[in-house]
């Protein structure tokens, strides 16, 4: 993981007059929409990612959209970095302030603008949360499928920076596959409306593009989503094992057997008896795994489906299986993981949550090895994730008061990533490159595609002051990290000031 | 298991490819990707040297438990089609061929999808990965196989339908599924209208419904899945079944081969609406697929006469048959210049597919 200690700023630092910019924008923006006062700005010091922490020069909250052009223009003419926030839950540093930039949130742009049943669609501001478009939509039979844990804070505008996942997203898909349409700003102030209210749209799929692009490319500032039929039924089966291993076949039993399921997680043993201390949602607590797969759908697809699961993972080795017969039974299979996280902070006073993805038939392989890396730097560790798409959530158990727990805890998370490239995935599923994983994609990919990666961001930034310093390395950086790998730990040059 | 198809045929060109755009990127040469040949009626005509990708050809890696298919772009779809139907699974986007000769990279590079498209999700939704030239004649790899994976922007899915303008494709990973056990098809007798209006009813119901086309006064719902969930699906809709003949039906759909395209010598539009768009007074359409939101357009009205109809009910349209110029749906013009910076992000010296997708990329 990249130093916390470390600067992340763009490499080209210019010196900004904070007096100057603060008076040009106040010429142009009402009063409360530019705050600079230190306990103005500390609410914005950090994202979900906290042990990373920094004062933006100043922040804006905008109102309309034609405030959020005139600050860009003004930051574009003064070369002022920008950082756009959603909800600030993003676990990789994405929205982590620049002590140099203006951190822009779109907290205030909470309005949804239009819901259309007919065309199964719902236009939303950017600061709308997650949950609140379903609770919208719920009376029509309809809801938004992508559901992260965080759904009932994080915002969409921040759900499509990240692309990110969910429960559900096994059969419903990511982000990038249930939106239909965004409009942006640039830096230099054009707003843009890429994708379309069609399936398609005419040129290239920029809504590829946009998605999961962290903020780099330009700013969100409305999102039309796409909405599905509420399932008629959903039951979900918990399944207990008495190894990683059998779990992990039974994860790609499940799907080699043609079901897809609406979920399938799985939680580990640590997992399990801290969850169950927490909300008692009656899991096994002896049970090395247990997994919870839910499958949805017409009454007589789900009954059809159960019951296939309930043969395959009997075949598997399954040493229990609990199906839920209520609605108020499977809320209860599901109350543990929804849990799991804070249950986490209950055994230890921090964690550090990692987001990789591995070819599903790796899942025991890698479980086994995060066990092994568990031992070698001496932290605990415990599983909580979506089995179904190969995407883990090792979750670090440390002591930030430990001294050098935490740096411990990084290297461990590092030692995650490089484990899941081995296996042929990648070092994020779902939480995003941000700051903390920037140095990691060195590793995933060569000079060459970095280079692509930074001329697709000229196309919308020429600048470069969109996010700077996030989600995609400089080549130098790279070379030094690289260089800092070589030797295994020992830095090269210890009497050299690192950057 | 690693199952690699019959290596007869197989063929790693990858290198070969890279040189060959690399000398172009260097003489300032322009190529026209070409493998199957199938496609060129899509798009403007290609102008170029002929860079022929189709031996460049194979299935890499195929594992179904992973649901997971690696191949070289030059594969035939048949190839793939096939090797996936052996195992109980498809590619859910139901891509239409155009052709025998239809290959992985003509189907993704063109980003066509197929009568499944609405409830399964477009050819983009299901690229995982690709390895790809870009204008420099440098070999990238972006994605992977994995399911999710946010590291980096998302190139792969920016290359489906960019008709090879930004990067040669050499080799695609896709998603795959598990093929429906069951299928059934029910006819209505509709006019477009009511056609409409029971899309938009449909749409709100939690069925497995694969396929929703219109024509000629019939409407056709297919649905794919659980017997059970057909079943039950079938029983609360009625309708007629489809008669036993017509087993090629969505095979024409998808290939826009029923009679209705083939008899009438008319320029053919495809029109991409909201599904729910109203019908607009003696304006057609002559077919309404994906359940409202793909409608074609047998019309010798002027190009700008109709894309302007369509584009005021936020939707585009594109020749598929004709001459018009451009055939696709014309960009703003900041969009037009987004996309030109991009194209040159990738292709600097405008060599790939030069005026392929749009005269001026
Ligand atoms: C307890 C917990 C559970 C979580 N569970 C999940 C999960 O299951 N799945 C998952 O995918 N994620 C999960 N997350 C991570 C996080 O919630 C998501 O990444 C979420 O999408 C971030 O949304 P946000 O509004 O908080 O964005 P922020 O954290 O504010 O920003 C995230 C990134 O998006 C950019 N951004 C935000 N808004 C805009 C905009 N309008 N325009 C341009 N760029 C913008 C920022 O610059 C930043 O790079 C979890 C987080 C927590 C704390």
């Amino acid at each position: 993981m990249a130093a916390v200690t470390e600067p992340v700023a763009a490499e080209d630092e210019t010196l900004v007059d904070k007096d100057g910019l603060i008076a040009q924008l106040k010429a142009e923006l009402p009063d409360d929409v530019v705050l600079h006062d230190e306990e103005d700005l500390r609410p914005f010091e950090c994202d979900g990612l906290s042990a990373y922490r920094e004062l933006p020069m100043l922040v804006v909250l905008p109102a309309t959209e034609a405030q959020i052009q005139t600050t860009l223009r003004i930051c574009h003419a003064n070369n002022v970095p920008v950082v756009a926030r959603g909800a600030g839950t993003g676990l990789s540093g994405g929205s982590l302030p620049l002590d140099r930039g203006v951190l822009l949130s779109l907290a205030r742009f909470n309005q949804i603008l239009d819901i259309d049943a007919d065309n199964a669609r719902a236009t939303v501001q950017p600061g709308v949360r997650n949950l609140a478009i379903s609770e919208a939509v719920a009376d029509l039979g309809l809801y938004y499928a992508p559901d992260p844990s965080s759904q009932i804070a994080c915002s969409i505008g921040g759900n499509v920076a990240e692309n990110s996942g969910g429960v559900h997203c096994l059969k419903y898909g990511l982000t990038t596959h249930n939106i239909l349409q965004v409009t942006i700003i640039t830096l230099e102030g054009e707003r843009l409306t890429i994708g379309s209210m069609a399936l398609d749209s005419p040129g290239y799929d920029l809504l590829a593009l946009m998605t999961g692009s962290e903020g780099l490319l330009g700013v969100i500032v409305e999102v039309t989503v796409k909405l599905l039929p509420t399932p008629e039924v959903a039951r979900v089966a918990l399944i207990a094992f008495d190894g990683l291993r059998q779990a992990s076949n039974a994860v790609a039993a499940i799907i080699q057997a043609g079901i897809v399921p609406a979920g399938l997680e799985m939680l580990d043993n640590p997992a399990i008896k801290a969850t169950e201390d927490f909300v008692h949602a009656g899991y096994p607590t002896e049970a090395a795994a247990i997994l919870l797969c839910e499958v949805d759908g017409t009454a007589a697809e789900v009954e059809e489906h159960i019951e296939a699961v309930r043969d395959v993972v009997e075949r598997c080795g399954a040493t229990e299986i609990r199906l839920s017969q209520d609605e108020a039974e499977r809320a209860r299979f599901w109350a543990g993981r929804k849990a799991a996280f804070p249950a986490m902070g209950r055994v230890r006073p921090d964690y550090y949550c990692m987001d990789g993805t591995i070819p599903r038939k790796a899942l025991a392989d890698v479980l086994i090895g995060i066990g092994d890396l568990s031992q070698e730097y001496e932290l605990d560790v415990a599983n909580v994730f979506h089995a179904g798409d190969g995407n883990l959530h090792p979750l670090i158990l440390y002591d930030a008061n430990n001294p050098g727990e935490l740096e411990r805890a990084e290297a461990f998370g590092g030692a995650i990533c490089q484990l899941c490239l081995d296996y042929g995935g990648s070092i994020t599923g779902e939480h995003g490159v941000g700051v903390e994983k920037i140095d990691q994609m060195c590793v995933q990919f060569p000079p060459a595609e970095l280079t692509q990666f930074h001329a697709i961001k000229s196309a919308f930034d020429p600048k470069g002051l969109l996010n700077p310093g996030k989600a995609v390395p400089t080549l130098h950086r790279c070379a030094e990290f690289g260089a800092m790998h070589v030797h295994n730990g020992e830095l090269p040059h210890p009497e050299l000031e690192r950057l | 298991m690693n199952a690699v198809a019959d290596p007869v045929g197989a063929m790693d060109q990858s290198n070969e490819i890279a040189d060959h755009v690399a000398q172009a990127f260097a003489a300032k040469t322009p190529l026209a990707i070409r493998a199957g040949d199938t496609k060129s009626f899509l798009g403007e005509i290609g102008r170029g040297e002929i860079l022929d990708v189709a031996g460049h050809s194979g299935i890499i890696s195929y594992e179904p438990g992973e649901l997971v298919l690696t191949a070289r772009a030059g594969t035939p779809l048949t190839e793939i089609e096939t090797t996936l139907a052996e195992a109980g699974q498809q590619l859910a986007f139901e891509p239409p061929h155009y052709g025998q000769g239809a290959t992985l990279g003509g189907v993704i590079a063109a980003g066509v999808s197929g009568p499944a498209r609405p409830f399964n999700g477009a050819a983009r939704d299901f690229v995982l990965g690709t390895r790809i030239v870009n204008g420099r004649g440098e070999c990238l790899r972006f994605g992977g196989e994995v399911m999710k994976n946010v590291a980096g922007y998302d190139v792969s899915r920016l290359l489906a339908g960019s008709f090879g303008t930004l990067g040669v494709l050499l080799d695609v990973s896709l998603k795959v599924l598990p093929a429906a056990h069951h299928q059934a098809t029910r006819v209505f007798e509709h006019s477009a209208e009511t056609a409409l209006d029971a899309f938009k009813r449909w749409r709100l119901r939690p069925w497995p419904i694969t396929g929703a086309y219109w024509e000629n006064g019939l409407t056709y719902l297919r649905l794919s899945g659980a017997e059970t969930a057909v079943r039950s699906a079938c029983e609360q809709l009625g309708g007629q079944s489809l008669a036993m003949d017509y087993r090629n039906f969505w095979t024409e759909v998808r290939e826009q081969t029923r009679p209705l395209f083939t008899q009438d010598e008319r320029p053919l539009w495809r029109l991409s609406l909201p599904p729910a768009a109203p019908l607009l007074d003696n304006a057609g359409p002559n077919a309404i697929d994906w359940g409202g939101a793909q409608r074609w357009l047998l019309s010798d009205e002027p190009a700008a006469t109709i894309r302007q109809r369509v584009a005021a009910q936020d939707g585009h349209a594109s020749v598929y048959r004709g001459h018009t110029t451009p055939r696709f749906h014309p960009l703003s013009k900041s969009l037009l210049a987004l996309h030109q910076r991009l194209k040159a992000s990738m292709d600097p010296a405008g060599i790939l597919n030069p005026g392929r997708l749009y005269p001026e990329l």
